[in-house]
């Protein structure tokens, strides 16, 4: 498989102040750096504030990045997206979608299912009857009626939102798609429709998506691939089922011991250990492990030096300096 | 949840429920609100009495009848009375009633578009020009009205113009305020950042998302607006600085009583009625635009929609 976006030192900082003159950095992205294969679902998980939505924002450049490059391959050329002026950008902004977490607040109450879908077509120079088309195509094809076109938002249910935000994406023939916790705010049985929505959609039409979620079961579902951040840094990167079974860093392993289990039979009773300890603050942090406070295996060199992502086995790669 | 793998042709889920369009709805929320009906119904008919009114009448507002000279109201030909020159009560109260209805709608439209327009930059654009805009609305805050007033009036005079001027200069900071509040809460709406992940301009989506969904809340501060000018046109007029006699205002119909409002010693009885209709007047018009705008926002708040 070829890559499609080649992240390389993404870092996006936020300037906070602190009093006169002062300014410091919170780090809610730091350093980050993966690939993206064409066609794969890759998984983005960490616990709230961890900087995995301020990921997906920087690369369809809602946030302008610190510093770092985003590359994105064509079926032709290359092309920095962070190199790029407004203009140029417009080429490549309807090829990376985003799907939202919300769908109360995504959709404009104001404005009808048709004028919500057929917004990104606007520049594209279309007459409203083919616009039409596209819009109930695209309603169809998230398995809405074409009907529906003329209601609005709150007319909906939150599952039926979600997918008129699908739709929105799709109507723009997308190939990387950005879900943000596109079902963490739905009830979990609308969540198994969605995510299998989200499936099917990705076979038809050859879709890469980029899946941010905190609820691992469904990134276990969907995923290919995954990346588990904590604190603005990518600290596990692996296959999906590599991962599950073998978690290697200290931080992955609790947070998939954390996972309830449905089996009573299966529970290990008393054997989960929760993280303790506090988070360290993003706020200009230290040269160190950030996980170093809470880790039950933090060794003095952990304290001293920052862990580089490194591969392990194969394509397992994790940030820790138990396995250096 | 893993193991519900469904077909898409079985995900029609059912739960559609056709309430009907935006305004349909606000029009059904704004019906069962009695109060902000009541308002409507009063005020229609306030502005009828006021702009058709005259039209039924012999006489109009200056037209003096010096045998009628505080005549009390119900007395023949003056159903509210008549002033110190014979003047009939309800008459001045109608041509009253344009002047002041007048000066209200005005002002408060161009009270509210000024602070709509200010409160629009100030919260979208944000930054250095939402600092520099909202550090003059402080400045404009803390200008002593009145003594402000006196000397506009010395200077350029009064009248209906000037009045509406110095209503609009100094009232739309309140405004402007309120919508900067209401741009910064839409624009942190995931649809506004959908609109820019599609490639919608900076200006369209403020034309297209932020102020279709900041109209409500600027309604109804215009409702609001409108009462508070109608009360600051009869200060002004009280006060000898707004509208000039002999043209009636409520506000200079009260200011004109009470130099026989203290005393017996102009007629026989004290002439309440000089008082009591412009006052009941301003009170009723009032009152009824604070129901008709606490309805309108009760019926535009698009939170509440889903629930109707």
């Amino acid at each position: 498989m070829d890559k499609i976006l080649e992240l390389e030192n993404v870092s996006k900082w936020f300037p906070v102040k602190k009093g006169w003159g002062k300014r410091s950095y919170l780090k809610a992205v730091d350093s980050v750096s993966f690939d993206i294969k064409r066609g794969e679902t890759f998984g983005l998980v960490g616990e709230s504030g961890c900087g995995k939505t301020t990921l997906g924002r920087v690369i369809v450049r809602l946030y302008q990045p610190t510093q770092g490059k985003v590359v994105f391959h064509d079926k032709v050329s290359s092309v920095d997206l962070f190199s790029l002026n407004e203009k140029d950008f417009q080429k490549y902004r309807k090829k990376i979608q985003m799907i939202f977490q919300d769908p109360y607040s995504s959709l404009n109450p104001r404005l009808t299912v048709l004028q919500i879908v057929t917004e990104g077509l606007s520049s594209a120079n279309l007459s409203f009857t083919e616009k039409r088309r596209l819009a109930s195509q695209a309603l169809e094809s998230v398995g809405l009626r074409a009907e529906y076109l003329y209601r609005y938002p709150h007319e909906f249910s939150g599952g039926q939102r979600q997918r008129i935000g699908i739709a929105r994406a799709l109507v723009m023939q997308p190939e990387l798609l950005i879900c943000d916790e596109p079902v963490s705010a739905l009830d979990v049985s609308v969540q198994a429709q969605v995510i299998n929505l989200l499936i099917s959609l990705k076979e038809q039409y050859n879709l890469t998506y980029i899946f941010i979620a905190h609820d691992l079961a469904v990134v276990k579902y969907i995923s290919d691939r995954v990346a588990v951040m904590y604190l603005g840094k990518v600290v596990e990167l692996s296959d999906s089922r590599e991962l599950f079974n073998r978690p290697l860093h200290p931080y992955t392993q609790a947070l998939i011991e954390s996972v309830p289990v449905a089996d009573p039979k299966m529970r290990k009773l008393g054997k989960i250990q929760p993280i303790q300890g506090e988070i360290t603050s993003p706020i200009d942090p230290p040269q160190a492990c950030l996980f170093a406070s809470r880790c039950p295996y933090a060794m003095k060199r952990c304290n001293e030096n920052v862990p580089g992502l490194r591969a392990v086995e194969g394509s397992h790669q994790v940030a820790c300096f138990l396995y250096y | 949840m893993l193991f519900m793998k469904k077909k898409i042709e079985q995900l029609q889920d059912s739960a559609v429920i056709p309430i009907g369009t935006y305004w349909q709805l606000v029009r059904k929320r704004f019906l069962k609100h009695r109060l902000a009906l009541v308002g409507l119904i009063i005020l229609v008919f306030v502005a009828l009495l006021s702009f058709l009114g005259p039209f039924f009448v012999k006489t109009t507002y200056d037209e003096f009848d010096l045998s009628a000279i505080f005549a009390p109201p119900f007395s023949e030909g003056h159903l509210f009375g008549a002033d110190e020159l014979g003047r009939d009560v309800l008459v001045r109260i109608m041509y009253g009633g344009r002047i002041s209805l007048f000066v209200g709608f005005v002002s408060s439209l161009i009270t509210t578009a000024i602070g709509l327009l200010v409160g629009l930059i100030s919260g979208y654009f944000g930054g250095i020009v939402d600092r520099l805009l909202m550090r003059f609305v402080d400045v404009m805050l803390s200008i002593p009205l009145f003594p402000i007033l006196l000397i506009l009036t010395m200077v350029f005079g009064s009248g209906l113009t000037n009045t509406i001027l110095v209503l609009s200069v100094f009232g739309w900071m309140g405004v402007s305020r309120l919508v900067r509040g209401v741009v910064l809460s839409i624009r942190e709406n995931e649809y506004i950042m959908a609109a820019r992940v599609l490639g919608t301009k900076r200006i369209k989506v403020l034309f297209r998302h932020i102020l279709p969904n900041a109209m409500p809340i600027t309604i109804v501060s215009m409702t609001l607006n409108l009462s508070y000018a109608i009360l600051s046109e009869s200060s002004l007029s009280y006060l000898g600085l707004g509208i000039q006699p002999p043209t009636p205002s409520w506000g200079n119909m009260l200011q004109r009583s009470m130099n026989y409002i203290l005393s017996t010693g102009h007629s026989k009885v004290v002439p309440w009625w000089l008082v009591f209709f412009p006052g009941f007047m301003i009170f009723i018009t009032v009152l009824s635009v604070n129901f008709l705008g606490d309805g309108l926002r009760d019926a535009l708040d698009p939170k509440f929609v889903s629930e109707a």
